[in-house]
Formats: structure tokens, sequence, C-alpha cells
């Protein structure tokens, strides 16, 4: 699965432009979630959709967006939003709030443990995600 | 495996004490053990415990911290450790012992290890109600209920354990007399010079010193108890308890009694492989007389006794024991002392380099030999160069440098660093040479302090030799070419100290600068909420504004504490942990609107658990408006200043613990730093509030305050260093300023202060040169970072609240603003919520977005069973 907006926007531009929602696709269609003012780079939010699933996006210093599940494999619990973005070596990452393990934001690799304490993978989801100029406000 | 018994010796120990102990150490550490049945039969009630650090049970340690035996230890070797029941009898001939509960005994090999008994001179009353003397558990407890009634403590002896004493009995608040027969406190290891010098410190602290007087009698009232004192030269001094600290014999009666041969001052003669006449028979430690013909009354020596016994039952080659260094380095009521070699200056043609200073309490001198060979010496209140001179006179080669160099003060003397021939022995306790731990560094991979002390054991006995073990490790690792990767992160090749020093002097108020200047990639969860602590200590804005609030920790980004389902927890300051009721109603009701589980913290406050982001500005709302403000339980900062109510409230209390607590709390709040900090004020030396385990502990004094630095408890428990005696108010505060400031701008990130201060190179008398010397000049700039944390102290929930940008991060979806996460649910539990376990159908609490949105009690939702 690849990141459809990573080679596209630079903040700056976008503003320029005036396009700035956050887009993110659940596998049927786009919801725009959020502007990109809402976003701090650095810093994530969570989006709750209608099916109850959590995505945590976020936006790099660079302008990249980033969305991934939301739900920590290794606590249980909806708050990778709340973690810290950052690299090792040349890869974007993601640190978890709870217990500090770092995901990579290419693939949604857990760099530290390769699998969760229940047994399965340690591995994000990945949500596709993008900057458009469309102008509904949310995703209901 | 399981060894055959048949084929098993039996070992029996006789005493489980120090001695007794080491030698089961290093007995079972070799493998012939294994051939061997052990029985340990033991007088005391405890496991063997370290007598050394007694005292330590006066100023709030217990018998389990001084433990000496390891959790497991008998179990893994198979000891069967009798308590509480003596040997009475030894019979050689049939090779049993018998003891006081009647049991018998057979022995292949029979250790003693029994110690010695204190000597009480022979004089009317000694065994009054009243009178003490000093070498147990039990002797303290007595001591210590003996002192709540009393106000006047007599020890009857002024040598290291008579001033160990007097020291217990003035910190139990008792008006406090030294008697000594000869003329000079500490007779055995100073000088004239240096126990003048002693005991005018010693008196400073308020003991009066008698010396060149004995104990004539004891003098009892009607009903028995003690009175006081009559002294051999006519005098009589009034007390209601009497210490009898005047030396200790051999407890050799055992041997006497099956006529094993004793000598002229006790002790039960042994050669040096420490064997006594019977060859089934060793003795070690205070009870056995050296090959040399001494009894040691020290510890050292009776290790080395405990490793010569151990290799003589297994069999293996060794020098054996032929007499200790005799030489000690103490702290006696605050005061050092150390002697070495030979302090007397006894041996023909030697020659004394003295340097004196009554008015600062220092007193230095070397004997040194017609051939310029350093032979001994006695420091008085400045001990610093015991690790270089000890070593330098016990391998009696001459000097490298002038004498005098060594004994005047650091200003006047240039000497360089001493060298130290690689046969020194560093480490006396475990007798432990410089080349050995040279040999370690290099041949063995030890890289630090810490991994020597574990391979080659040096370091683990007194301590006295930490100092000088760091110095020759850092040597060998940079002699061998070793550079310790100390970067922060893969981000960062500096330590925090140094981007510390970066952001300080070039000004720098970004992480973003910072890392395209002095670093590089993009940052991570390591280094970003480092240079938030950084940039916050320096004074840059609250911590949530522009960059800084996408570099902090999660319970900074949202100023509370994340907990397991992804709630969070509140924390309200409490200064002091003085509150009143109205403040607890309130906390009480907002807890109780919200469906919070409260529950009391360790550091006298309350903590809510269970909001969701979204509640936490309705909290806080409320919890301002009610007069609380941030307790930045979530920062790596101040805690709390725990604190008794002290003298105010409590009989015993000297000082206001409480106003000084409060004061001290309100002064440090938000102050970000390395890791968090804690403190405690206790109001008399009772200790109630626990300060040797902080971070910065203050105990009250009649005289002012004592300041212990560096304590810790948790995970790693550490108890605290006397920095400062007797400090006056304004004194304390400018001290606990300067400490706190060198803390934050040396340590690394998340090194708590007892981690720092062990690493801190030249420890404790380092920082105390810098914080109340300035030896380094910076102290002005410490107080004025201090003075501008202050200054610019704001309550950060109350800034937060008051700013829309900042409050825009409180929601949990923001796509949904007001909708509290579903995913974070509750059970009930003993009448309050818990977080549901997976699998528990749990609810949530709603979410209170609107002044009017409806209240509702966790009680009203979720069923509440009380059982
Ligand atoms: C307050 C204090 C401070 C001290 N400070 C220092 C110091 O700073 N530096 C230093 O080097 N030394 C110091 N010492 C001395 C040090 O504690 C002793 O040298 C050391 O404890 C000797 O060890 P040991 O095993 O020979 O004797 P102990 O530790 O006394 O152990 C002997 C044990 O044998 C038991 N025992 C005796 N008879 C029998 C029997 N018949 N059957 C079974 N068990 C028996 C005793 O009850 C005791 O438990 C201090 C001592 C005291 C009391
Ligand atoms: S420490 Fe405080 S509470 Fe405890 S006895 Fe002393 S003054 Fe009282
Ligand atoms: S000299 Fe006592 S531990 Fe090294």
């Amino acid at each position: 699965m690849t990141v459809q907006t990573r080679d596209v926007h630079d903040v700056r531009d976008v503003r320029d432009v005036g396009i700035h929602d956050v887009q993110i696709h659940d596998g049927t269609r786009w919801h725009a979630v959020c502007t990109l003012d809402d976003l701090q780079p650095g810093r994530g939010r969570a989006v709750l959709l209608e099916d109850a699933r959590q995505v945590a996006v976020f936006v790099d210093r660079a302008g990249t967006l980033y969305a991934v599940d939301n739900l920590d494999p290794f606590s249980g619990a909806q708050v990778l939003s709340r973690g810290l973005l950052g690299s090792r070596g040349d890869r974007p990452t993601l640190a978890s709030p709870m217990y500090k393990q770092v995901f990579d934001l290419t693939d949604g690799r857990c760099l530290d443990d390769e699998t969760a304490p229940d047994g399965s993978p340690a591995v994000l989801k990945i949500w596709p995600v993008r900057l458009a100029g469309s102008v509904a406000g949310g995703a209901k | 495996m399981t060894p055959d018994h048949r084929a098993l010796r039996d070992l029996v120990l006789v005493g489980h004490g120090m001695v007794g102990q080491r030698f089961l150490a290093a007995f079972t550490a070799q493998p012939a053990a294994r051939g061997w049945r052990i029985t340990v039969l033991a007088e005391e009630p405890w496991p063997a415990y370290d007598r050394v650090h007694l005292s330590a049970l006066f100023d709030g340690r217990t018998a389990e911290d001084l433990s000496l035996c390891p959790p497991g230890f008998l179990a893994e070797h198979g000891i069967d450790l009798r308590l509480g029941d003596p040997v009475t009898a030894i019979d050689r001939a049939g090779r049993t012992v018998t003891t006081r509960s009647g049991a018998e005994l057979r022995y292949d090999a029979l250790v003693l290890a029994t110690g010695s008994v204190p000597f009480v001179p022979p004089v009317p009353g000694k065994d009054a109600p009243g009178c003490h003397v000093y070498r147990t558990i039990e002797d303290v407890d007595a001591i210590r209920a003996g002192a709540e009634e009393a106000r006047t403590g007599v020890v009857v002896g002024g040598g290291l354990l008579g001033l160990e004493a007097a020291g217990a009995l003035r910190a139990g608040g008792l008006t406090t007399h030294v008697v000594e027969f000869a003329p000079r406190l500490m007779a055995v290891q100073v000088d004239d010079g240096g126990g003048a010098v002693l005991r005018r410190k010693i008196e400073d602290l308020g003991v009066t010193v008698h010396t060149s007087a004995g104990a004539s009698g004891v003098v009892t009232g009607e009903d028995g108890q003690v009175t006081g004192l009559a002294l051999s030269d006519g005098r009589e001094l009034a007390a209601d308890l009497v210490v009898f600290s005047a030396g200790v014999r051999a407890r050799d009666q055992l041997a006497r009694d099956c006529d094993l041969p004793v000598g002229a001052h006790g002790g039960v003669v042994v050669d040096e492989h420490c064997r006594t006449a019977d060859p089934a028979v060793l003795a070690i430690g205070e009870c056995a007389q050296a090959a040399d013909g001494r009894v040691y009354g020290l510890v050292a020596p009776g290790y080395q006794m405990a490793e010569t016994a151990a290799r003589t039952l297994a069999e293996l080659p060794g020098e054996g024991f032929t007499g200790a260094d005799t030489s000690t380095r103490l702290k006696l009521l605050g005061v050092d002392v150390a002697s070495f070699g030979d302090p007397h200056g006894t041996a023909e043609g030697a020659l004394d380099v003295l340097y004196s200073d009554s008015r600062g309490g220092v007193y230095r001198k070397l004997v040194i030999g017609p051939d310029g060979a350093l032979l001994g010496g006695v420091l008085v209140g400045d001990t610093d160069a015991y690790g270089t001179l000890r070593p330098l006179a016990v391998a009696g080669k001459p000097l490298t440098v002038p004498a005098e160099q060594l004994v005047l003060p650091a200003g006047f003397a240039n000497a360089g660093p001493v060298a130290l021939p690689d046969g020194a022995v560093l480490c006396s306790c475990h007798n432990v040479t410089q080349g050995a731990v040279r040999a370690a560094v290099r041949d063995q991979g030890c890289d630090s302090v810490a991994a020597v002390r574990k391979c080659t054991r040096a370091g683990t006995g007194c301590g006295s030799c930490v100092k000088m073990l760091g110095t020759v490790v850092t040597e060998e690792l940079e002699a061998a070419g070793v550079s310790t990767d100390k970067g922060l992160c893969e981000h960062f090749a500096h330590t925090r100290a140094e981007l510390y020093e970066i952001v300080r002097v070039t000004g720098i108020d970004s992480f973003s600068d910072l890392l395209d200047r002095h670093g590089s990639g993009e940052g991570c969860e390591v280094c970003k909420p480092t240079v938030a602590s950084i940039l916050a200590s320096l004074g840059n804005g609250h911590i949530l504004d522009g960059e800084q609030g996408a570099l902090q920790d999660s319970n900074d980004h949202f100023l509370a504490n994340l907990q397991r389902n992804g709630s969070y927890s509140v924390v309200p300051r409490v200064p002091g942990g003085e509150i009143t009721p109205e403040g607890l109603i309130a906390i009480g009701e907002i807890a109780r609107d919200h469906g919070l589980y409260t529950k009391l913290t360790g550091g006298q406050r309350i903590d809510m658990f269970g909001a969701t982001v979204d509640e936490l500005p309705v909290i806080w709302r409320k919890l301002v408006d009610a007069g609380f403000e941030s307790g930045h339980a979530y920062g790596k900062s101040l805690r709390t200043v725990k604190s008794c109510v002290g003298e105010t409230w409590c009989r015993y209390g000297v000082q206001d613990s409480t106003t000084l607590a409060i004061e001290l709390e309100l002064r440090y709040r938000g102050l970000r730093s390395p890791h968090k900090l804690k403190s405690a004020v206790s109001g008399c030396a009772r200790e109630c509030a626990e300060a040797q385990s902080k971070d910065f502990g203050i105990i009250a004094t009649s005289a002012g305050w004592n300041l212990y630095v560096g304590g810790n408890g948790g995970m790693t428990p550490r108890h605290a260093d006397l920095l400062a005696a007797d400090l006056d108010r304004e004194t304390l505060i400018r001290t606990i300023d300067r400490f706190l400031m060198f803390y934050i701008r040396t340590a690394d990130r998340l090194e708590r202060t007892s981690v720092w201060l062990e690493r801190l190179e030249g420890g404790l008398d380092h920082l105390r040169a810098v914080v109340l010397d300035d030896s380094l000049g910076i102290a002005a700039e410490l107080d004025d970072l201090m003075a501008r944390h202050i200054g610019g102290y704001q309550d950060e929930w109350a800034e937060t609240l008051a700013d829309p940008d900042r409050m825009r991060r409180f929601s949990s979806f923001v796509n949904a603003p007001g909708t509290p996460d579903p995913a974070v649910t509750f059970v009930p539990e003993r009448g309050q919520i818990r977080p549901a376990r997976p699998g528990e159908a749990g609810r949530s609490l709603t979410a209170l977005t609107g002044p009017n949105a409806p209240v509702l009690i966790a009680g009203a939702r979720l069923e509440v069973l009380t059982p």
C-alpha cells in the first residue's frame, strides 16, 4: 500500500491556493476529516469514523501527511494520535505515547518489537491520506 | 544434581555476624563447598546485618535495610541457619557442639565467628535500668526507647564506637556528654593535634567532652533508675541514660571451655590459615587473635580472615592472613576523620609534616620515614586525600611530590596528581590493588565503576575507595582510547548537559533551530521532550506554545497523566500536603460529578483518574475556580514537598516543617528538570516525612535545618547524603536553589539526582564546593536562573484555559469535537470506577462539555457493587 499524497504537496503551496482539507480513504471513499490548520507539525489528531474505527492523522515539519490506525497494538488503547513523530535513519517514525514503541510510517511496522503481546504482528494499517480542495467540513 | 549425602562432610559455623556471613559467601563460591553440608548457629534473632552502619537505625533505616544476607542466599546453598540458638559447649574429642535449645550437632570442621562483647567497666551500678551498651539491633531499640524519656545522656568512651553512640543520642534530642579516660578522643586512631581539632568540632555540635576522666560509678535514684554518672576526678554528671562504649572483648569463652589456647588479652589463637590449635576448628573475625598476635576490631581484617578460612577449608593455596592495615576513614557526628598506616610515627627516624587550621577545623598530619616514604597520617575535618594517601603509605614507596604539598589546602598546593604504584591497594575491604582494577578495565572489558565493582568487588565494602576507583577507571579507559558514546540519540551527538549549555549560550529558542544547527533528521521521542524540557528550564514561555507544544510527551501535551486505557488522571497541587476542608470538598465534588476514581498519592495529594481529553479542561476550569493549580504530576519537574506537621502540632517537632515545605513547593513549582523531583521536610530527627528518600530532603534540627540530597525511593532506593547541616532558612533556600540549578544544568536525560550524584566527578564534596563555596564561580548565574524561574512562574492550567488556541487540542476527535472517546470504558469496583479489562463490557463516562450538560455520577450510570 502506498501513501498517496506523499509526493504531492508542500504546506505553503497548498495554503497559497487555498486547498487545505485533509482527507483519508477508508477503502470505499474519501472522507474529509479536518483542515491542515487543525494539525500541528510533528503531532497528530484522532479521527472517528462512522463505523467507530479510529485513525491517527499527522503532518510532519515538511508538510507530509500520514494516517495510521489509532489503536496501539501494545497497550490495546486508542492513543497513537498522541504519539510523537520523528525519524530513524531516513525513515519517518511515530512513537507510541504508552510504552514508547516506534513505528515506521512508510510501512506501519514496529521497529522495536515484531509482535504485539497477543502474538499478532505489530503492524499498523496505513490509511491513504491527501490534501484536497473539497469544502466539506468533516466526515459527517 | 543431588549431592550424595553420605559423602557430605559437616561444617558448623558459630555466629552469623559480619565476618561469619562473609565466610559463607566466600566458601560457597568455591567448588569444594559442594562436598559440605553447612549449618549456622546464631545467637541473634536476625540473619547477619551490617553492624558498622548500626547507627543508621537512628536515622530511619530498618533492620531489613542493614541485612547482609541476600534473599535466597541460604536456600541456594542449602545452608541451615538456626537463629536464636547459640552454641553453649564444644566437645572437641567427640567433634560435637551443643546449643542452648539442647540440640547436638556433629562437625567435621567448626568455624568460630563469635565476634566480641562490649566491655563494661566493673563500676557500681553498671547494670541499673538506664545503662546500655551499643552493639546489636536490640541495643539500639533499648537506647531509642530510653531516649524517648531521657533528657541527658552520657557516653562512657570517646573512641570510634563511643562517638557513634554520642551522635545517636544527640540525634535523639538528648543533651549529650562523652567521658574519655585518655587525654584525647579516638586515642588509637589520632594524635593529640588531631584529637584537639576533633574535640572542638564535636563540641561545636553541642556534645560536651570530658577527657582524662573515667567513670567511677553509676548514680541511681530511689527507684533504681540512673540519675547520673560519678567521674574519677570526683565530679558527677547528671544523666538519665548511660551508654558504655569503652572497648570490646573477644568472645572466646567457648574456646576457653574446651581448652583451646587464647591470647593474653583474649582472642582464640589462630595461625595464618586461621586454624586454631585443633586443626578441625578455625576462628575468624573479632573473636580471633591473628597470627601477628593482634585482635582486630575492624571489619576489613575480619573479612580477610573470612576469605582465608574459606581457602583453608577448600584446601586452596594462599598466603594466609598475617596482619592487616588498620587504616580507617569515618564520619563521626558529621566530622570526617581518617587515620592510616602508622599514624603515631613510632618508626625510628620518622618525621611529621603538619597542617593545622583550628578555625576551619582542618588538621592533616603525614608521617614521613627517613627515606622520604610516607608511613602514615591523620586527617581530621577533610579526608579527601585519604584515597590517595593510604595506598601510598601502605605501599611504603617514597613520595613523588614534596610532602608539604599534600597537606596544604588546595590553592596553596600545586602538586600534580600523585602517581600510585600498581601494587598499591585501592580497596582495603577487599584487598584489591590498582593493578587489579586496571586489569579489569583493560582485559575483562569493565567499562564503568559499576562493572569494576561487580568484577573485582572493590568498592563494595565501606565505600571509601569508590572515588579513587572512578579516577583509575577513567584513566584506564582513556588510556585504552575508549570514548563512550554519550550522545542523546541518533539526532544529537551531544549529551543533555551539552545541549543545555548550547541553548543557554546561543539563546536558541526552538527545537527546529537546534536540530538544524546542531543535530540531524527529524528528532524522536527521546530528544524532543528533552529539548522541550531544556527550553522550559531556561524560561522559554508556556510549554504548549508554538513548536514547543509539538515536542512534549503525551502527558505534558495534555497537562495530565496518561493511564492504561487512554484516559488521563489529574492531580492538583496541594503544597506541603496541607489542604483545607473546603479544598477537600471541592475536589470531592468535582471527582463525584465527573465519576472519577480518587486515590491518595504517596506525595500527600489527591489523584483523580478516568478523565478523557475532552473532560480535562472542564475539570480544570472547576479546579482553578476552586483555587487549585496544576500539580505538574505529568511533567519532569517538581512533584511535591511532603511534610509532617512539625513543631506546630507534634510533641517532638523542633521546627515548623509544614511552613517550610509550603514555601519550598511554591518556590520550585513548575521547574522543569531532567527527571521528576521529589522533596520532603521533617520537623525533627524522627523523620516522619521520609526526607532522606527524596531528591532533596530537609530535616529540622534544634539549630536549623539539615539538607539531604540525592535520595530516591522506587525501584532503586538510595539514602540521601547530608549536604550541609544546621543551615538557617536563608542559606538553606539558597543552597537548594543552587543544587537544583546545578543538577538541571549538568544531569543527563532522565537521570535522577541519586544517579547524577553518584556519577558526579568528585561526588558530594565537589557538589558541596560548588553550591556552598562557589568553587566554579557559577553561583551567581545559578541564583539568577532560579530567580528567573520564580519570577516567570505561571499556572500552566490557568494559562491554558485562557487561550482558545491551546484549548483546541482537548478534543478526542478532530472531526467530532465533544464526542468522548468510546473506546475508553470502565467497570465499577469497590464503589468507584476502574478501566475495563480486555473482554470486559465496560461503559464510558459522559463527556461534560457544556456548563449545562447533565451531571452524572459514576454510581448513577454504573451499577456499583459493594462487597
Ligand atoms: C556501632 C558500631 C560501629 C562500628 N563501626 C565500624 C567501622 O566504622 N569500621 C569498622 O571496620 N568496624 C566497625 N565496627 C566493628 C565491626 O562491626 C566488627 O569488626 C565486625 O562486626 C566484626 O564481625 P564479627 O563477625 O567478627 O563479629 P559480629 O559482627 O559481632 O558477629 C558475631 C556474631 O556471633 C554471635 N555469637 C556470639 N557467640 C555465639 C555463640 N556462642 N553461638 C552463636 N552465635 C554467637 C553474636 O551474637 C554475633 O551475632 C563497628 C561496630 C559497632 C558496634
Ligand atoms: S518528624 Fe515531624 S511528625 Fe515526626 S516526630 Fe518529628 S516533628 Fe513530629
Ligand atoms: S576500601 Fe572499603 S570498599 Fe573499598
